[in-house]
């Protein structure tokens, strides 16, 4: 480290409120994310938060996590990522942990049953949405190299949604195709 | 032991899906599906939408939101904690295994070449999500209307989805 980073305990509580307040996880997080390290702590650079995002993006996992850990580590080494994992996880625990007791006891109600009927077909449209939304991300980000993003995507349905294969094998598979092409064609991602 | 043998296969299916899942929560939602719903039938098709919403309209992030529910459902608050570790857990020592390696990981031409084909893969994945997912639930007009006028709503970023769900919700009170 080069300075002396904030205590675990301050990042621990940092981003528990994160945890705590933010809707939506992932994207919906990552301003009050930068608005806490950034602006608030002045903890992390405007271009050091960018450079944390772009890497935490090529990291599976859930993305508000991702982030947490790799602030926490920069500023206070192993401790301080795993204080901001558990800032950043209990408030989702403790909540759900709340909700499902109270949601399990009564899903079976009437009134409950009827609300479910009304989200389940918007939950179907948001995770469409949700399609959408990556597949902007995926295409913007290939300058060229499109058919192969297509002809991926494509492969991936068919081979999960027609022929039932395992999702984990279609993305180890993928992980091979991505290997292969960026070896015939010659470099990177096409960026 | 049943219960220690739930904890331990929660633990490592969510370990598995924490470790494939290029894409954040949405990438998880066809990992969770072939997990819990085809491989151990401990979640209906249903059952598992509800969690989503459920993991939408809670705060903080929607995969640990999911992953807690579904741990507490199948194994009580044990079972919550398991799952929750487990999704945390490759997250957690991938980044502290590459942080070090900041900028080689970020450029590394290998790094990206796998990456550029997980990606375009998980949103085939997601679609699929969408059509087993939808063909249970859209069974009748409204089930229908409402579905679409949330991904209109969201596609055209009028509204987000806490309160697409907020107003689905209304719309099943009134509908059904």
């Amino acid at each position: 480290m080069k300075r002396p980073g904030p205590p675990p305990g301050k990042i621990f509580l940092a981003f528990l409120k994160i945890g705590a307040f933010t809707f939506g996880g992932g994207y919906a997080m990552l301003p009050l994310i930068r608005e806490t390290v950034v602006e608030r702590e002045k903890w992390v650079s405007d271009e050091g938060f960018l450079d944390i995002i772009s890497l935490t993006q090529s990291v599976p996992g859930a993305l508000a996590v991702n982030t947490a850990v790799f602030i926490g580590r920069q500023l206070a080494g192993v401790p301080g990522a795993l204080a901001a994992t558990a800032g950043a996880v209990l408030p989702s625990f403790l909540i759900i942990l709340a909700v499902a007791a109270f949601f399990i006891r009564f899903s079976q109600h009437p009134l409950i049953i009827k609300v479910f009927m009304g989200i389940r077909p918007a939950v179907v449209g948001l995770i469409a949405y949700a399609v959408i939304l990556l597949g902007k991300k995926v295409i913007r980000a290939r300058a060229r190299g499109n058919g192969f993003t297509v002809a991926v995507a494509s492969g991936a349905f068919t081979l999960v949604y027609w022929f039932g294969l395992n999702p984990f094998l279609v993305i180890i598979a993928a992980a091979g195709a991505g290997l292969l092409y960026s070896f015939f064609s010659g470099g990177g991602d096409g960026q | 032991m049943i219960l220690l043998t739930h904890l331990y296969d929660l633990f490592l299916s969510f370990c598995r899906i924490g470790l494939v899942a290029f894409g954040g929560g949405y990438a998880m939602i066809p990992l969770m599906r072939a997990e819990f719903i085809m491989a151990r039938q401990w979640l209906t098709l249903g059952e598992f939408l509800d969690i989503i919403a459920i993991a939408e309209m809670t705060p903080g992030p929607v995969a640990i939101n999911a992953a807690t529910y579904i741990g507490y459902k199948v194994a009580g608050i044990p079972g919550a904690a398991a799952a929750t570790l487990g999704v945390i857990t490759p997250s957690v020592v991938l980044i502290l295994i590459i942080a070090g390696l900041f900028q080689h990981f970020r450029s590394s031409l290998l790094v990206r070449a796998i990456i550029s084909g997980i990606r375009p893969a998980v949103i085939g994945l997601i679609l699929s999500a969408v059509l087993v997912l939808g063909r249970p639930v859209l069974v009748d007009f409204k089930a229908f209307f409402i579905s679409l006028a949330a991904f209109l709503l969201l596609i055209t970023g009028k509204i987000r989805p806490l309160p697409v769900i907020g107003l689905a919700s209304l719309l099943g009170l009134l509908l059904y």
